[in-house]
């Protein structure tokens, strides 16, 4: 590759200063022939975070920002599973007097909630504000003010749910909080708004990730890296934040519609005024169903990652895996209709969506099968990632299977709202993506903090994890099929589902105490771990050629990529870009499908206003809870804080 | 690693306009995902209204007059509004200062007449679900009319400072003006619904 069919087209800057009409850019040293450790120097002064609390809290690191996002995800996991486990301590018996049906509606709620939105949704974004810009080369994500601002945006909408669960407020409607039951006539008090406003502020940090996510991967590959040489973990996050962009939008409408109608008295899903409580269902489903695959694809990509790097070759069939993800992309959309079988649908739209419903499985079956492919022609070195791959292929195929029968309108109809449909969406939800971010926490850590954990407590993490979840949700399926109905506190003892629901908790129990054993072992590694180095599973993608953890800038020098797996391909040493300036926040910009270089561009320095920002927004949906008005005053606030985000500061740092 | 240099990027240009830069691409996924929203309110609008046989429900029907001068001023405004989005291409620094005031003051206008719409609905929002779909489209755009405004507004006084002599600035004048679009063009639709929907039935 020569300079010049990298450079596309004209030069504008020679154009436009030509026309004298473009203040001259000032121009700074380069890392053109730059010793090794001097380059380091200027990169290091030029990218790290500032020091102190307010350095802290100004950073616009994608890593600083992603280990905040996942460790206050973990933090949500664990509240919403001793939620879980106050549930079944709760159901572990017949007319157990421990939890009474109030609090119980809480706890369902609030770990349906918390699961959902606080961690499920989270922990996949930050895994790819994490990995993302490192796989595909580049110095940081783009717009990294926003995605600053989408962290404490989503903190403050997590915290402002437990502390309304703290102070007896909590939402107590279901984690889909179905009208009527959430209207204003059932369902006094705020609990309700909490709901509604809480979903609505934490969607908006879901949506700016999700953009930013795009535009990273679009507008910022290392040179080379075509559309066909995408690492497929990148790929499933390009698919899911489109999917994002697309439906997240919907359940911000079902929530701010909800709250109009506590709030200002409209009537929009009120039958009497001329409202409808179906369309709060299909707008909420639309959004609902997409949310399953929003919290899988990338999991699929994980497990993309995993399996190539111990089969030592690549994924079989790469096309084919890149098709089916965009396949399962689109077809998320077409099946909102599903969940609303027992609502009564006409007759020829209820077989459409089960066909439709059904489709899904192709996709997901050329994925599995390419993985199996993959692991077939390979000589599988089993670690501990490798085992959460099999316990996810375990457990996701029963999920799936269950998911097949639910999808047939007759038996949807017999075991609506019983424990059979709570067993089928653990197995998916915790199959399909819990046992995959495990393995991927074990695969990746090494990278995020240069030490390793340990392999034995990581074998007996799964052992008690795959035994503990599926003696918890396996038995669920039959009580569900005797009757047991969801979403109750209690049943009484002559119907004889005593003794299961007992087992059932003690795998709960276990489950949940796996989870106590990861934290240990996390945290031991992290102090105590050995060194990782850069490249522990010798994988073949970008993000093991930085050292481990990643310096602030990434890569000292732009990568140029000429093969999907570039570690593998070029074994002595990486082809890589030079001409980028050292004093300041220079990115490489590329073309959307070939990747050729395209404009070097400045990325956003440290700013505290983000924080600002998301404190303004965060009080003024507070605030709403009580009075419209709040809309009125917060946008002052608002528009304040977002000028000083968006004001430059001076010439070098003249960005954003 | 051992590192190879096998090209040079330093020739590149520092900025670049339309879709050459990542904030066209991140202006365009806002439009997606904001379009989105006003696609489900409007199929939501679309939904009460084939469910009610007597649509728009013992309503009067809302006078067309205010948003039809809106409407107006609003395709107007894209004259000059592309005007600008040349100047801006060329980096011309005075074109530029003198559009962005123009399109300051052709966003404020409908704003100003956008005032009056919300009586000529004929109808409050809590009078039955038509009022309140109503009231939702129309909030739903003013509220993207008022940000879109107060970016021009803010754009507009950060080109006349020492700031404004940039590419990058001059890449942002272009994708406000193409955010200007959107909002236009995300009217129009909402115009046929609020105002002539009811009148069909
Ligand atoms: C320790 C592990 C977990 C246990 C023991 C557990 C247990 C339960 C139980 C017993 C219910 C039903 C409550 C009822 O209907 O009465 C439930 C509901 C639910 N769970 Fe879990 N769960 C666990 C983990 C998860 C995870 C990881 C997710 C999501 C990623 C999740 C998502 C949900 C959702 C969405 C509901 C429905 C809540 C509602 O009905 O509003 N759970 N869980
Ligand atoms: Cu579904």
């Amino acid at each position: 590759m020569t300079g010049a069919d990298l450079t596309s087209g004209r030069d504008l800057r020679a154009e436009a200063q030509a026309k004298g009409d473009l203040a001259p850019e000032h121009d700074g040293p380069r890392d053109t022939g730059m010793e090794q450790a001097d380059l380091q120097r200027w990169l290091e002064r030029t990218w790290r975070t500032p020091p102190g609390i307010i350095g802290a809290l100004s950073s616009v690191d994608h890593k600083v920002i992603a280990r905040r996002y996942l460790i206050t995800a973990f933090v949500f996991l664990c509240l919403g599973g001793l939620n879980a486990v106050a549930m079944r301590v709760q159901l572990s018996g017949p007319q157990r007097g421990l939890i009474g049906p109030d609090l119980y509606n809480q706890l369902f709620t609030m770990h349906g909630v918390t699961m959902m939105f606080l961690f499920a949704v989270p922990i996949v974004q930050a895994t790819g504000i994490y990995l993302v810009p490192l796989m595909v080369g580049t110095r940081n994500i783009a717009f990294p003010r926003l995605n600053a601002f989408s962290y404490w945006v989503y903190l403050s909408g997590g915290l402002f749910a437990w502390v309304s669960f703290a102070l007896n407020m909590a939402p107590d409607v279901g984690w889909f909080a179905y009208v009527p039951l959430s209207g204003p006539e059932f369902a006094p008090g705020k609990r309700a708004d909490v709901w509604a406003q809480m979903i609505t502020y934490t969607e908006v940090s879901s949506l700016a990730v999700a953009v930013a996510t795009i535009v990273t991967i679009l507008k910022q590959r290392a040179p080379g890296m075509s559309l066909d040489k995408i690492p497929l973990y990148v790929w499933a996050m390009l698919v899911t934040s489109f999917v994002v962009v697309f439906a997240m939008p919907a359940v911000m409408i079902t929530s701010t519609f909800l709250i109009l109608d506590r709030l200002v008295g409209t009537h929009i899903f009120n039958p009497a005024e001329g409202g409808d409580a179906l369309l709060f269902q299909h707008l909420f489903w639309f959004f609902g169903h997409p949310e399953v695959y929003i919290i899988f694809l990338p999991a699929t990509g994980m497990v993309s990652s995993i399996i190539p790097a111990f089969a030592r070759r690549p994924v079989f069939g790469h096309l084919g895996m890149v098709l089916s993800l965009i396949a399962v992309g689109f077809l998320s959309f077409g099946l909102w209709v599903h969940h609303m079988f027992a609502t009564g649908l006409p007759k020829l739209g209820a077989s459409f969506f089960t066909a439709s419903s059904m489709m899904i499985a192709i996709p997901n079956g050329v994925q599995i099968f390419c993985w199996l492919a993959t692991m077939w022609d390979g000589r599988p070195v089993i670690r501990a990632p490798m085992l959460f791959v099999f316990g996810f292929f375990f457990i996701f195929v029963i999920g799936g299977l269950t998911g097949v029968m639910l999808a047939s309108v007759p038996l949807d109809l017999q075991v609506h709202d019983t424990y059979f449909v709570v067993a089928h969406f653990h197995y998916v939800l915790i199959g399909g993506s819990v046992f995959p971010l495990l393995g991927a926490a074990y695969f990746w850590f090494p990278k995020i903090t240069g030490r390793m954990m340990s392999e034995r407590l990581g074998r007996l993490h799964f052992w008690l994890a795959f035994i503990g979840f599926n003696a918890a949700f396996f038995p669920m399926h039959i009580v569900g099929l005797w009757g047991m109905p969801r979403r109750v506190y209690t049943y009484p003892a002559e119907l004889g589902w005593g003794n299961i629901n007992l087992f059932i908790t003690a795998g709960a129990v276990v489950f949940f105490l796996s989870f106590v054993l990861f934290t240990f072992n996390l945290v031991h590694g992290a102090l105590k771990g050995a060194a990782a180095g850069n490249n522990p599973w010798e994988a073949g993608t970008l993000e093991w050629a930085t050292p481990s953890p990643p310096p602030s800038y990434n890569f000292a020098r732009i990568p140029v990529v000429t093969n999907a797996e570039p570690l593998w391909a070029e074994r002595d040493a990486l082809p890589v870009a030079t001409g980028l300036r050292v004093d300041a926040r220079e990115l490489l910009v590329s073309t959307v499908a070939e990747a050729h270089p395209d404009i070097r561009e400045k990325s956003a320095t440290p700013s505290i206003w983000p924080l600002f920002a998301a404190f303004a927004v965060g009080g003024t949906f507070l605030y709403s809870i009580f009075t419209p008005w709040a809309i009125v005053w917060g946008a002052l606030p608002i528009a304040v804080t977002l000028i000083g985000w968006f004001w430059p500061k001076g010439d070098l740092e003249d960005e954003e | 690693m051992n590192e190879r240099p096998v090209t040079d990027v330093s020739g590149l240009p520092t900025f670049g306009h339309g879709p050459r830069s990542p904030t066209w691409w991140g202006t365009l996924a806002f439009m997606a995902l904001e379009g989105t929203g006003f696609a489900l309110a409007a199929a939501a609008y679309l939904y009460l209204a084939v469910s009610w046989p007597e649509w728009p429900l013992s309503a009067p029907q809302p006078n067309h007059w205010p948003g039809t001068i809106v409407t107006l001023l609003l395709i107007a405004s894209l004259v000059p509004n592309h005007i600008l989005d040349r100047y801006a291409k060329q980096c011309a620094i005075v074109p530029v200062r003198i559009g962005l005031v123009v399109m300051s003051l052709l966003g404020l206008a409908p704003l100003l007449v956008r005032w009056f719409e919300f009586p000529a609905l004929n109808v409050y929002w809590d009078t039955n679900a038509y009022g309140s779909m109503l009231w939702v489209l129309l909030g739903l755009h003013t509220t993207h009319l008022i940000t879109d405004v107060g970016d021009t507004i803010v754009l507009t006084v950060l080109m006349f400072t020492r700031h404004g002599y940039s590419g990058r600035r001059f890449g942002d004048v272009g994708d406000n003006v193409f955010y200007w679009d959107f909002v236009v063009a995300t009217w129009l639709p909402i115009y046929l619904l609020i105002y002539w929907v009811p009148r069909l039935g």
